[in-house]
């Protein structure tokens, strides 16, 4: 029975990924693509749940689904880039075939990483990375928010840090590239006029 | 807890989940109906009127007549929407706000000994919520960030410009009230060390009264919560959303029938989920204050609805007294307020507890060395605030300089100017 459940789950919410997925580059209206890339985030957050990734599903909802299609949604609608595209016209020339080769390596390269990870299934496979497989099982007595947790502050400390930095850097970026100058008369925040 | 999808799986398991969703649509919807009729008549009260008081007995149906009336009136959309996600938008509105409720565990008894679960006949072990996730309260944060799509989808497709300018002001808001709101959400989950509602119920309770997160994370967390927690149900007094005065009806003005229906239903029920929500995370759910447990789960039922209502009350309070948010006071109270006291207070609750667990060691007792977190956290927060001061401070002037002006011209600049038209003639 439990088995019959997780096939049936997977079928719904693969057919729900994949749908999403051709939805986003077969829509012609952005907005539309963009609400297609929703379902295929929620999809994944599901097949996420069916192996019994709690954590990491909610994580993809509240940031892919919540925060990155939100900013997505919020630029096409600002920009009044929210009409119909017109595709027949390449934009830059030998995009398609260079498109097409990329995607062919990179589905290679998902592929290859994933079945030279080790033989599967087997405590203590290391992947050609010498990183612990990924199709090893997790050691299922701790929940795994706590192993999640132990591992990203004590192993990989340093990786968390450096992302946390280019994070900062990015955003402090962003401040800097949009204050303009020559723009003093938008400045809204006077002394006098905030509350906090 | 069963695992649902790995092994084990009964028809009762699937039985009973499909009952207990059942169960809470409909306390949901009745909640919901109940909250509308309760908003209208205690508004009433404050602004001295009766409210509604002919549809049923104390106007308690006033609210089903109104649903009917919505039903049966024509649905218009108009000619230069996006058919598709104009009709779509009001079940990306209702649906996140049915789905939180699955996580609150709205009844159990959590006297000493009890986790809130109760043995049904059929042998199975079962808490009165419908799911319980082990990432639970994460759960409610995924279903609010979706939340969002519904009214900024709504105000887009509407084709018209009020809706858009409500629904782009309602995603701004959103997305910044939703920092504070997560942050101030980590410091429960560091107190109760644990992700999953009910765990954080009985975190709360094996304390008893002053056992509440509440009183446990230190008041500022709640402060904040509630104030985020407001502004993310976009409720007065931060409903710049659909300002009448501004926005005609904000990202709903297009809406009529039942789709307008509901959105006005997955307002309310958003205040019913964010009051229970805040319940669960501060003031201990369905377990009781001072040991007064009875009744069994019954009581857990009856002490959260209790708590539920002061909330609820709350929400209608805020509305019938405080005044609209200018927006960019909104955006100050949230980004330069309300966000980095949250994450200093994360910060500082780390720390003392850290210290609570002697791993600092500076001092012979951990009493010591809470009190040193605290005056190192207290001369931090001073700088801080001093520098930030002189750093806004001193952009305003730089700012009032570049743009040629000072604030008050110094008496040479007026001597300078007088001898310069003298010279003239």
């Amino acid at each position: 029975m439990g088995n019959v459940a997780e096939v049936i789950v997977f079928l719904i919410s693969g057919a729900i990924v994949l749908g999403g997925g051709l939805g986003v580059i077969l829509n012609r209206n952005p907005v539309h693509a963009a609400l297609s890339l929703i379902a295929s985030f929620f999809g994944v957050a599901v097949l996420f749940i069916s192996q019994e990734a709690h954590f990491l599903a909610f994580v993809q909802v509240v940031v892919y689904g919540g925060a990155i299609v939100v900013l997505f949604l919020f630029v096409i609608m600002l920009l009044g880039v929210d009409r119909a595209e017109q595709v027949r016209v390449e934009q830059l020339s030998m995009q398609r075939p260079l498109a097409i080769v990329t995607g062919v390596m990179l589905f290679g390269l998902a592929m290859g990483g994933l079945f030279l990870s080790g033989p599967g299934g087997e405590e203590g496979a290391v992947a050609a990375t010498g990183q612990q497989s990924a199709m090893v099982p997790i050691d299922e007595t701790e929940p795994n928010v706590r192993q999640l947790g132990l591992d990203l502050f004590t192993r990989n400390v340093l990786a968390f840090e450096a992302t946390a930095i280019l994070l900062t850097i990015a955003t402090v970026g962003a401040v800097v590239l949009v204050r303009n100058e020559g723009a003093e008369d938008l400045v809204v925040d006077e002394p006098g006029t905030s509350i906090g | 807890m069963t695992n649902f999808l790995s092994d084990g799986v009964s028809a009762g398991d699937i039985v009973l989940a499909g009952i207990k969703a059942v169960i809470a649509f409909v306390i949901c919807l009745v909640a919901t109906m109940l909250m509308v009729w309760f908003e209208r008549k205690v508004v009433s009260r404050l602004q001295n009127r009766i409210g509604p008081n002919v549809t049923g007995p104390f106007g308690l149906l006033q609210t089903l007549a109104d649903g009917i009336k919505l039903f049966f009136k024509e649905d218009i959309i108009p000619s230069r929407s996006d058919r598709f996600v104009f009709q779509l938008a009001p079940y990306l509105s209702l649906v996140p706000a049915f789905l939180t409720f699955a996580i609150i565990p709205i009844a159990g008894d959590f006297s000493p000994g009890n986790d809130g679960t109760v043995t049904l006949p059929g042998g199975q072990v079962t808490g009165f919520q419908v799911a319980d996730v082990p990432a639970g309260i994460l759960f409610f944060l995924a279903m609010s960030s979706l939340g969002i799509y519904g009214i900024m989808l709504a105000g887009w497709s509407s084709g018209s410009k009020y809706p858009l300018l409500g629904s782009v002001r309602a995603t701004a808001q959103a997305i910044s009230y939703e920092a504070a709101l997560g942050l101030s959400l980590a410091s429960v989950i560091l107190v109760s060390g644990t992700l999953s509602t009910s765990g954080i119920v009985q975190a709360q309770a094996e304390g008893g009264f002053f056992g509440m997160n509440m009183i446990v994370t230190g008041f500022v967390p709640f402060f904040v919560f509630i104030v985020a927690g407001t502004a993310e149900l976009n409720r007065p007094p931060f409903d710049l959303v659909e300002a009448e005065q501004e926005l005609v009806g904000g990202f709903h003005t297009e809406y009529s029938s039942i789709r307008f229906a509901m959105f006005f239903l997955a307002e309310f029920m958003n205040t019913v989920t964010m009051g229970a929500i805040i319940v669960t995370l501060f003031m201990g759910g369905p377990s009781a204050w001072f040991g007064l447990y009875f009744l069994g789960w019954f009581g857990g039922f009856v002490w959260f609805f209790a708590k539920l209502l002061l909330f609820l009350f709350m929400f209608v309070w805020f509305r019938a007294t405080l005044p609209r948010l200018r927006y960019d006071q909104l955006m100050d109270l949230g980004w330069k307020l309300l966000i980095p006291i949250s994450l200093g207070w994360l910060l500082v609750l780390g720390g003392i507890r850290v210290a609570q667990n002697g791993d600092i060691g500076l001092f012979e007792s951990n009493t010591a060395d809470v009190i040193f977190v605290l005056a190192v956290s207290l001369a931090i927060m001073a700088i801080g605030a001093t520098l930030l001061q002189k750093a806004i401070t001193n952009s305003a002037q730089e700012r009032l300089a570049s743009r040629g002006l000072r604030s008050v011209p110094t008496q040479q600049d007026l001597a300078a100017s007088t001898t310069e038209q003298d010279g003239g003639h």
